[in-house]
């Protein structure tokens, strides 16, 4: 089963209607953004004291946000943070929800709703809201025998669809996303996200064609293609490959594309099936007035299943209008309101390139004034197309400053400078800040959750004194996020100067309000030596947090060395049984191998243990040692008892490993013996607890054999007795040289010098923050200046610090087979599962 | 939770530590039952809904425990997970004379 999103606890039931009701029944068909948005507005008028109101929804969750699948979608947002109204809203509000219930046609003369569940539903005024569905272009192999999409291909409207790409995301490897639309380029952007090889398929010569001109559709591109997700332009696909599930899709021009995820994002056509159904007048869309009335008595039709003035919109914004105008009227608020179109303007954040379009995006007339900027390189495109001294359309791509200046001369025809440049470009002369003043306070400010300047102004007024205070109360920037700037902007005028920053952004872990050196103080101060201290203590309501617990134990160890009161609970299951945990449960188990120097008598040891314990693979690691991958865990401590050495704490947040090359001992270029210096390094700073891994290399010249260069810690021999010491550098998920700290004239020195850097780290670095983020951070001079020329006065107290720790050092194999850290510490937590799962080499 | 649910014994009280997890077959079923800090047990399925991973190694607090494998979480009120994963199944456990008793 999937969940619902905005569900109700199992147990309660909708309320029943009193068949003595005399308000008039006003009946909902679609319960998407519109729809849900026209109830609200309805509410808000009172309009529930004279109507009783009854929401069909052909999906079975409660009133979520569509705009914010695509963070949904690249793991940026949760499903819990896009209900918009969950089925309980509904309930309190006395509005009869109908979720999951698809309505099949009205019978327009008896004023009654037939629903595919055989319901009959009666209603004064009917509202049709049912949006669009995707539209899958012609395709030979597109759909199976029985009319459904072949498995793999999907839609991007729904959150069941957007579950069924994270699932996909997570087993499979491979996606095209048809359509170069902004939804396309949002799916693109988020599958890559995910793990997945993206290519975007695009049927027009340039991207986001529908707003775009062909340069700035370039520089989008440009944009895309940096992302490492390649681009097909012109290019039409005509087949669908594969037979229980898509293998690949088939272009026009012969050309063939693998995937086993094919995103169908080639635009939206409007749901008029049940208009069609029920004879009321469709064109592209459901035909209404200015009145959102249909050419049948007493049905409106509103958002983006209705076409105004020959207009159909696919933008939130109009189809909020269309609710608040019929709103207005329907519960007799303004009987003459009145929709007459809408101008729109978006704003968006596509592929991480801030996107903000209005209007026409090209000159029309020989007369239009039409002003570019493109700065192809920099991923800037800006242009502004001005008629009679009128702002009639604006492109920004990839700077967006200028966007709420630009909204208001093109919503209100204020006027503009004379000199056009300054439409675009801020030319220094103090007035940045004029546009958010000016901004009149029912423009729009976020898109994705429909959030005036004056709901933020509202806000701020009603006590939120920090930019994520007023995310929160508002969901303002909660979106995309490219109206962040600009929301922060009106903060910072609307609380004039009083704004907070959001304390939570500099706390170490989320479930205790303490940035981290005030949080050290603390512990020092109230002695607090255990975790479960810590939040007794120092939490809001003393309440624990489990994604919090890791990182404060790591900190406890740091403060407090061996006096640290351990708890299992506080520490994650690697560091509970000292392996790392592997993707079916069991674990890898590496011991420890100082500098990646072993000896034939280790090397037994490790072959008799793998083959006593049918361990699935042995595999050198990257950082010199050897990894038993696939060991139960209940067999840790007896693979641990025969192999009779220490842990390689390769599963820490720890110092891990220090690499070596061979040195003067044996290579002919050596010019020092890195060996032992790094078997020197790793036995000082074994274990040692810290933010995040620390990886350390010597080499004993600047060939660089061991890679020091790109290391946490990385030590190079110059000659003549003479290191260098590297922090900072990284080869993972990034690639950072490090920068060079000093050079120094012995290994004692090195030894002292690697200490203070990483006690510094330690007391500093955020949790999960590595070294090579830490130390551009605080900057390579402050650094040096505080551990060279002991510029703060810390010195000895870094000294102190890291010798605790390497006082409290013991080896926790060693520890925990003497006497298990709490009963059943190893045993199986996966009892009817048959381990190893990995395959076996 | 189903009309055919069964109290099942599935171990000692002691069995399950103060803080931690551990894992037991309730009738067939793996569960992974918790004593959370504040002494409650509470006990959901072994396996998590989203890859499979032990849910008894994971860490807890008073409102979910976090799977160890991608840190999905899942409410021990309804088995929901803030972290948009599917639902897991919880169980009603509950200690009587020292055995670990589990609905399932």
């Amino acid at each position: 089963m999937t969940a619902i999103l905005g569900g109700r606890a199992a147990g309660q039931t909708s309320l029943a209607l009193d068949d003595d009701d005399t308000r008039a029944r006003l009946v909902v068909v679609g319960n998407g953004m519109a729809g849900a948005r026209f109830v609200e507005e309805v509410l808000e008028r009172d309009g529930g004291e004279h109507l009783r109101i009854t929401v069909f929804g052909d999906e079975p969750h409660g009133n979520y946000n569509r705009i914010m699948l695509s963070p949904v979608l690249a793991g940026e947002a949760d499903e819990a943070d896009i209900v918009l109204n969950s089925h309980d809203w509904y309930a309190d509000r006395d509005v009869d929800l109908r979720a999951g219930v698809r309505v099949e046609r009205v019978d327009t003369v008896a004023k009654v709703v037939h629903a595919a569940d055989g319901s009959a539903t009666p209603y004064d005024h009917l509202v049709l809201a049912t949006g669009s569905h995707s539209f899958i272009p012609p395709m030979t192999g597109v759909r199976a025998a029985d009319g459904a999409l072949l498995p793999g291909v999907v839609g991007f409207r729904t959150i069941d669809e957007t579950r069924e790409m994270l699932a996909a995301a997570r087993t499979h490897r491979k996606a095209v996303v048809l359509g170069g639309g902004l939804l396309g380029l949002e799916a693109a952007r988020a599958l890559q996200a995910q793990g997945m090889v993206v290519e975007l398929v695009h049927a027009a010569d340039w991207l986001m064609n529908a707003q775009l001109d062909a340069e700035a559709g370039a520089v989008v591109r440009r944009s895309v293609e940096e992302l490492g997700i390649a681009v097909h332009l012109g290019a039409l696909a005509t087949e669908v490959l594969g037979t229980d599930r898509v293998t690949g899709i088939v272009l026009k021009d012969g050309r063939q594309l693998d995937c086993d995820l094919l995103v169908v994002a080639a635009g939206v056509r409007p749901h008029t099936d049940v208009a069609v159904r029920s004879g009321i007048e469709v064109e592209r869309a459901v035909l209404v007035d200015d009145r959102m009335a249909t050419d049948v008595p007493d049905v409106y039709a509103i958002g983006e299943c209705a076409q105004h003035r020959g207009t159909v919109y696919g933008l939130v914004a109009p189809a909020w209008e269309h609710a608040t105008v019929l709103a207005d009227l329907l519960t007799g608020t303004d009987p003459d309101a009145a929709y007459t179109g809408s101008r729109t303007a978006t704003k968006l954040k596509v592929a991480g390139v801030d996107v903000a379009v209005m209007g026409v995006s090209t000159p029309e007339r020989d007369s239009d004034e039409f002003l570019v900027i493109s700065e192809p390189k920099r991923g800037v495109h800006l242009s502004v197309v001005v008629r009679d001294d009128r702002l009639i359309g604006a492109t920004l791509v990839g700077d967006t400053r200028k966007v709420a200046f630009l909204t208001q001369a093109f919503d209100r025809g204020t006027p503009l400078p004379a000199e056009r440049i300054k439409l675009l470009v801020d030319l220094s002369d103090g007035d940045a800040e004029v546009g958010v003043a000016e901004l009149p306070g029912d423009s729009q400010v976020c898109n994705c959750n429909g959030v005036s300047k004056d709901r933020i102004c509202g806000a701020v007024a009603d006590g939120c004194t920090s930019l994520q205070s007023v995310m929160d109360a508002t969901r303002a920037g909660k979106g995309c996020g490219s109206c962040k700037g600009l929301v922060q902007q009106i903060v910072e005028w609307a609380a004039d100067g009083e704004l907070t920053v959001e304390e939570s952004a500099s706390w170490y872990v989320p479930g205790i309000p303490m940035p981290k050196p005030e949080l050290v103080a603390a512990i020092r101060e109230h002695d607090l030596r255990s975790v479960s201290s810590v939040f007794a203590t120092l939490a809001r309501g003393g309440e624990e947090d489990a994604k919090s617990k890791m990182g404060l134990a790591s900190l406890l160890k740091m403060v407090w060395g061996s006096d640290y009161v351990p708890e299992p609970d506080a520490t994650f299951v690697n560091d509970r049984v000292h392996a790392n945990i592997q993707r079916d449960g069991t674990f890898s188990v590496v011991p420890q191998m100082k500098g990646g120097v072993t000896t034939p008598a280790q090397l037994r040891r490790i072959a008799d243990v793998a083959e006593k314990y049918e361990v699935p693979m042995v595999k050198v690691t990257g950082g010199q040692r050897i990894d038993l991958l696939g060991v139960r865990k209940e067999d840790l401590p007896k693979v641990w008892a025969d192999l009779g050495m220490p842990s390689g704490y390769a599963y820490g947040k720890s110092m891990r490993t220090v690499k070596t090359c061979v040195g003067s001992d044996f290579c002919r270029f050596g010019l020092d013996d890195s060996t032992q210096l790094g078997i020197d390094i790793e036995t000082r700073f074994q274990g040692v607890e810290s933010p995040a891994k620390i990886k350390m290399g010597v080499v004993g010249c600047p060939r660089n054999c061991a890679e020091a260069y790109v290391k946490d810690v990385g030590v190079v021999a110059t000659g003549k007795g003479r290191w260098e010491v590297y922090v900072g550098g990284a080869a993972g998920a990034s690639v950072r040289k490090g920068d060079l700290l000093a050079t120094v004239s012995t290994t004692e020195e090195v030894l002292t010098l690697i200490g203070r850097f990483i006690q510094l780290y330690r007391e500093n670095g955020n949790w999960l923050e590595r070294t090579y983020d830490f130390v551009p951070r605080w900057g390579l001079d402050r650094i040096k200046a505080v551990l060279l020329e002991d510029a703060e006065g810390i010195c000895a107290a870094l000294d102190e610090g890291i010798q605790r720790s390497i006082d409290a050092y013991t080896d926790p194999w060693a520890r925990d087979l003497a006497e298990p850290a709490s009963p059943g510490q190893f045993r199986t937590s996966l009892p009817l599962t048959v381990l190893p799962q990995v395959p076996v080499r | 939770m189903t009309a055919t649910a069964q109290a099942h014994v599935v171990g000692r009280a002691e069995e399950v530590p103060l803080g931690e997890g551990r894992a037991f077959t309730a009738g067939g079923t793996p569960v992974a039952v918790f004593r959370l800090r504040d002494g409650t047990l509470r006990a959901v399925a072994a396996v998590c809904p989203h890859a499979g991973g032990p849910l008894a190694d994971g860490q807890s607090d008073a409102k979910v425990v976090v799977c160890p494998l991608h840190l999905n979480a899942y409410r021990w009120e309804d088995g929901s997970s803030p972290t948009g994963a599917p639902p897991v199944a919880v169980y009603p456990v509950r200690e009587e004379d020292g055995a670990l008793v589990v609905e399932a």
